[in-house]
């Protein structure tokens, strides 16, 4: 009997796990899904923008510990916030500088943001040191909470569920629901159309790319609450988002939202009965046997060509 | 064929040609450095009345630069400390850095020209085995000498190389016992990332439990380099509820692995952990707190105390600052120039075959470690040294064992 | 016999770039380096294989793929292992448990030699399979992506991915592949000792020849109906489907002759520089080989060698005398390359070089023509006119 609870425990565990390990891919592939779905632009420096938003928590919760040391269970928040905006600054600076002057040849803007990924590396190890490094974390994030006594339920694991949420809803709202949305849907379908019913698609394209970016720090921000923070952190992550959103569909959101729900629940569950390298391969290929199946992905949008 | 590109490049500045000649200047440059490097060319080594020169090679570049740095510090420090008092042999050492990038092939390619262009009497370096493997073969070819400072996976002994970590053997098997007699451990729960050190070390650790101890092994798996979701694991872990986790996660999995292990309820008064990979410098970006409790198995911790070790500790802080850490691998890159020292003394020449055969049997009573000594086989006799995790991230010797002969090739964990 | 010079050699200019590129390699290098620079010069001359295949493939089929370090380290791979097994003769070995197995099997408890590996003791297949299986694989992938129109960015993506996979199941299965250590201590090569100088500026020849022979089947293919194709292809893919060609057949071969020519490349590598590792077919060094063709010249069969030994020189350099530097530089040089030169250093020397050798009485002579006559397919990269850009809008 006792078995069995245990045995009911895990299950809810692995469950919570699962959703978990979507989120983390949700929240990664979101900014991703904003600028390669909408834009058509492919940025390899994603997981460098996601690094920021992780330096950022990490230089805050540095200064908070040091300064007003009484901050210290509130800082989180100020640095999620500002993770976004330094992220999203940072964006908006590189949308001006290369992205605009690529539009055009999207395979190129590839291979340029790749060159600005090695960069962007090269400085965190130049201003950060190549050690990996650890923001301190508050006291109310940590640890589990137990809603029964053969249950633990990752505190951080919820915190970030919640973030995703509340930054998927945000998105859905802005993209969808606003004036903005309907600028950025308008170019992305028809970018001359736009420009001729006096859309400012540059403008729309700069924001567009910031808001990506912003989304991926605040993902940085979240992710030093489960992993570490070095120059190559996000590098590690880059795969994995875009697959996620080229097996969504690009332009879809819910079909990123749907594809990293079945990547993370495959992988989740894979990992449980199999060995983590071996899971990984599985499902890296499951996923690359499926587009090949039906490369638009698993939702697109129909476009007349 | 060439001559079909139009446009784009048509309008530039002539600014650009400028660029054009810039870059081949550049290439010129290369070039002209190295036809220079062969005219230093002279027999045998580079040894001179005043001074001799070795070669350092390690990783200042790349993602093995975390790692590999300590390594470089350590041994100038102890370049440094030798040429403040004599040199060796009257001579002063003088260094040629190379950068190996976290990149095998640059490896080879630098150790070659260390061998063959610099002519250095001995190199200090690399890191993973990876890296060990592809200098190897020019190391055994061009008969250099190399001193290594990681424990590793063991299953190599070299005439060229003086491995100044631990073999896997010597940093598993006493912990094991330990942990075994300690905790009144039956059941393991191995993991590691994928490669080739956590494999081979986890081979010997469950013929261990296995074969010695009468235990059982409930679990055993790879994670890919650079993991950063266990949840799956913990959950494992809750399942199988083993008596020992024992660990060797390395790189940003580590940080990621603790993290979620205590997130997920897995703590020191609930679980007893065992790690073969987690050193001071590590311990930076885990943090204290989420290892708070477990144990870690390696054969110097920069708590030990000795006198040897606190002039260590204080002379490394002095030079590199006072933040720094000294992990298990810093203090054996640090071994190598001393036990270098002491062969080339003993045999009276800087002859690599002379120096080789003048190593086994060179003790260094002065290791911040305490004492080592050089086995015939090329490895290190040495102490495993298992410390309990402090909230504040420092490391508590709880045990010491008998100085252990090395045993690259063990009998019976093969 | 003028049809050949034609095609092959590309007519007069064609034959003095390609002269003057074989005079480099084949002459200067050999007498103004010494055996360890050569050798240097010859690994990079590997990566030169690759470049050139993008070429082909990227710049003139507009297919760029991430992960030509696959079809690198698996013919590397498929070369190394039959080294490993000539080296790992009983005699060398007899001090494993069991010996004539490769020394990373024995600590992996494998008691005899896998399956996979039995054919690689015959040289003859090996040969064969450094070039088939690779283009075997390209060919599977190729179809599977064509074939069903997969567009250009997802193509990258999913090369990317497949590279990723790899490297992960080459690390994972290490008692097959030694592990993230890769196959090392290779020694000889049919008794002939590989590590020997002397048998490393034959190899570096070897080499030289080899690459000089791709870049002649490059020219053939280009020069041929289906690099014209190719290019029409890649500006405008729908019309020449609707021409009534298949489009993804040309597609999947001269995918297919890229992976072979990375194979070849790779097979070299692991002759020359004695060991092969996972770490040569992941994410990182497949994009660093773009690189290399990107500074080249994308369109430039030459270019891309000069890119890569220009790259490679670079990076040599840089990284011994400014290590802190380089990946600022590396970065740098990418960046600027692709938004700024998009054809390279051979669009640089179109546009100004030419220019600027002709003031001299001899480089007129030689180099001074203006690009012969316009051909028929003007090779502007494919979205820089405005038409493109509305139509790809639907």
């Amino acid at each position: 009997m006792e078995w069995l609870s245990d045995f009911g425990a895990i299950a809810v565990m692995q469950g919570f796990n699962g959703l978990s390990v979507f989120c983390v891919l949700l929240l990664m592939a979101l900014g991703l899904a904003i600028i390669f779905g909408q834009m058509g632009v492919i940025n390899m420096a994603h997981g460098e923008f996601l690094t920021v938003g992780a330096y950022t928590t990490y230089v805050i919760s540095t200064l908070t510990l040091h300064y007003v040391p009484a901050m210290q269970p509130y800082y989180f928040f100020f640095a999620i916030i500002a993770s976004f905006f330094i992220a999203g600054a940072l964006g908006w600076l590189v949308e001006w500088a290369m992205i605009s002057k690529l539009y055009h040849r999207p395979l190129d803007t590839l291979l340029a943001t790749w060159g600005l990924s090695l960069v962007m590396q090269q400085a965190f190890r130049s201003i950060f040191g190549a050690r990996e490094v650890g923001a301190e974390m508050p006291e109310w994030i940590m640890g589990s909470w137990n809603p029964t006594d053969a249950i633990d339920i990752p505190k951080n694991g919820l915190f970030v569920m919640g973030l995703t949420v509340l930054c998927t809803a945000t998105i859905f709202i802005m993209l969808y629901r606003s004036r903005w949305g309907l600028h950025v849907r308008a170019t992305m379908q028809n970018r001359v159309m736009s420009r001729a019913v006096g859309i400012n698609t540059k403008k729309v394209d700069r924001m567009t790319f910031a808001l990506g970016c912003g989304v991926a720090g605040v993902a940085g921000a979240a992710f030093t609450t489960i992993g570490s923070t070095g120059p190559t952190a996000g590098s590690l992550y880059i795969v994995d988002t875009f697959l996620t959103v080229v097996f969504g569909g690009a332009a879809s959101l819910v079909g990123t939202i749907a594809s990293a729900f079945t990547i993370a629940q495959a992988q989740s569950i894979m990992e449980f009965f199999l060995s983590g390298s071996m899971a990984k391969v599985l499902t890296l290929s499951a996923v690359i046997l499926i587009l090949m199946l039906r490369p638009q992905g698993l939702f697109s949008i129909k476009v007349r060509k | 064929m060439e001559s079909r590109l139009t446009g784009a490049t048509r309008h530039l500045p002539r600014r650009l040609a400028l660029g054009a000649a810039a870059i081949s200047l550049l290439a010129a440059s290369v070039f002209g450095q190295m036809a220079q490097a062969d005219d230093a060319n002279t027999t045998g080594l580079a040894v001179t009345d005043t001074t001799v020169t070795v070669g350092q090679l390690h990783s200042a570049t790349g993602t093995m630069a975390i790692s590999e740095t300590g390594s470089i510090q350590a041994e100038r420090l102890a370049i440094d400390q030798i040429n403040a008092s004599g040199g060796i042999l009257g001579r002063q050492i003088k260094v040629v850095q190379e950068d190996g990038a976290s990149d095998w092939p640059t490896f080879a390619e630098k150790a070659k020209k260390l061998l063959e262009s610099d002519k250095v009497a001995a190199v200090f370096g690399c890191w993973t085995s990876a890296s060990r493997k592809a200098v190897l073969p020019i190391f055994e070819k061009d008969n250099g000498l190399l001193y290594y400072p990681t424990f590793y996976e063991g299953l190599e002994q070299s005439k060229n190389v003086i491995y100044t970590g631990q073999e896997a053997t010597q940093q598993i098997l006493a912990s094991l016992d330990w942990i075994a007699k300690e905790k009144g451990a039956k059941t393991f729960y191995l993991l590691g990332s994928d490669y080739i050190w956590p494999r081979t070390s986890m081979k010997i650790a469950r013929k261990h439990i296995e074969n010695v101890l009468g235990g059982k092994v409930v679990g055993e798996e790879y994670y890919p380099l650079g993991n950063t979701q266990f949840g799956s694991l913990t959950n494992k872990i809750k399942l199988k509820k083993p008596d020992v986790v024992f660990a060797a996660v390395v790189g940003g999995s580590n940080v990621a692995f603790y993290k979620q292990l205590k997130a997920a309820g897995i703590t020191s008064d609930k679980q007893t952990l065992l790690t073969i990979s987690v050193t001071e410098d590590e311990m930076l970006g885990i943090g204290g707190e989420n290892m708070k409790g477990f144990y870690s198995s390696m054969k110097y911790f920069q708590t030990l105390d000795n006198p040897n070790n606190k002039k260590f500790v204080e002379e490394f802080k002095a030079k590199y600052g006072k933040d720094s850490v000294i992990g298990d691998v810093t203090q054996a890159g640090y071994l190598g120039p001393w036990l270098w020292k002491a062969a080339v003394e003993k045999a009276g020449s800087f002859d690599v075959d002379k120096v080789v055969a003048a190593s086994p049997g060179i003790e260094l009573t002065t290791a911040p470690e305490g004492y080592v000594k050089v086995h015939e086989n090329h490895h290190l006799w040495s102490k495993a040294r298992i410390a309990e995790i402090q909230a504040d991230g420092t490391f508590k010797v709880v045990h010491e064992s008998e100085l252990i002969e090395p045993n690259p090739f063990p009998k019976g964990y093969q | 016999m003028k049809n050949a010079y034609e095609n092959l050699l590309g007519g007069k200019q064609g034959a003095i770039g390609l002269l003057v590129l074989a005079a480099l390699i084949l002459v200067v290098f050999p007498l103004a380096l010494d055996t360890f620079r050569l050798n240097m010069v010859g690994k990079y001359l590997t990566y030169a294989f690759v470049a050139v295949g993008l070429v082909l493939c990227w710049g003139y089929g507009g297919i760029l793929s991430l992960g030509q370090g696959i079809f690198f380290g698996v013919g590397g791979y498929c070369m190394a292992m039959f080294l490993k097994l000539e080296a790992s003769d009983p005699e060398s070995t007899k001090i494993q448990s069991t010996p004539g197995i490769p020394d990373f099997m024995d600590w992996n408890q494998l008691t005899e030699l896998p399956m996979m590996w039995q054919p690689f003791h015959s040289f003859g297949f090996t040969l064969v399979a450094v070039v088939a299986v690779p283009a075997l694989l390209a060919l599977i992938i190729g179809i599977a992506m064509f074939k069903r129109r997969v567009g250009d960015v997802y193509f990258s993506i999913v090369t990317q991915a497949i590279a990723a996979i790899l490297t992960i199941l080459i690390i994972g299965q290490q008692g097959l592949t030694g592990g993230v250590n890769g196959i090392t201590d290779l020694k000889t090569l049919l008794g002939w000792d590989i590590r020997d100088n002397s048998a490393k500026v034959v190899l570096y020849f070897v080499n030289a020849f080899l690459l000089l022979g791709c870049i002649l089947v490059g020219r053939f293919v280009l020069t041929s109906k289906l690099g014209r194709l190719l290019m029409a292809m890649r500006d405008k893919e729908e019309r020449v489907r609707f021409s009534g060609y298949d489009v993804a057949s040309f597609k999947i071969f001269v995918f297919c002759l890229a992976a072979a020519f990375s194979a070849i490349g790779g097979a070299m590598f692991a002759l020359q520089v004695g060991f092969m590792s996972p770490s040569f077919v992941g994410i990182v060094p497949s994009i660093e080989m773009v690189i290399f063709a990107a500074v080249g010249g994308r369109m430039s069969l030459l270019g891309a060698v000069y890119g890569t030994l220009l790259v490679s020189f670079g990076k040599t350099y840089f990284s011994e005398s400014f290590p802190e530097l380089w990946l600022y530089l590396m970065g740098g040089l990418f960046i600027v390359v692709v938004m700024y030169f998009p054809n390279g250093i051979a669009g640089l020397w179109e546009s100004h070089g030419r220019k600027w050798i002709a003031r001299f009485p001899l480089g007129k002579q030689l180099f001074g023509v203006p690009p012969p006559k316009v051909r028929v397919f003007a090779a502007k990269p494919p979205a820089a006119s405005p038409a493109r850009e509305l139509e790809t809008a639907p």
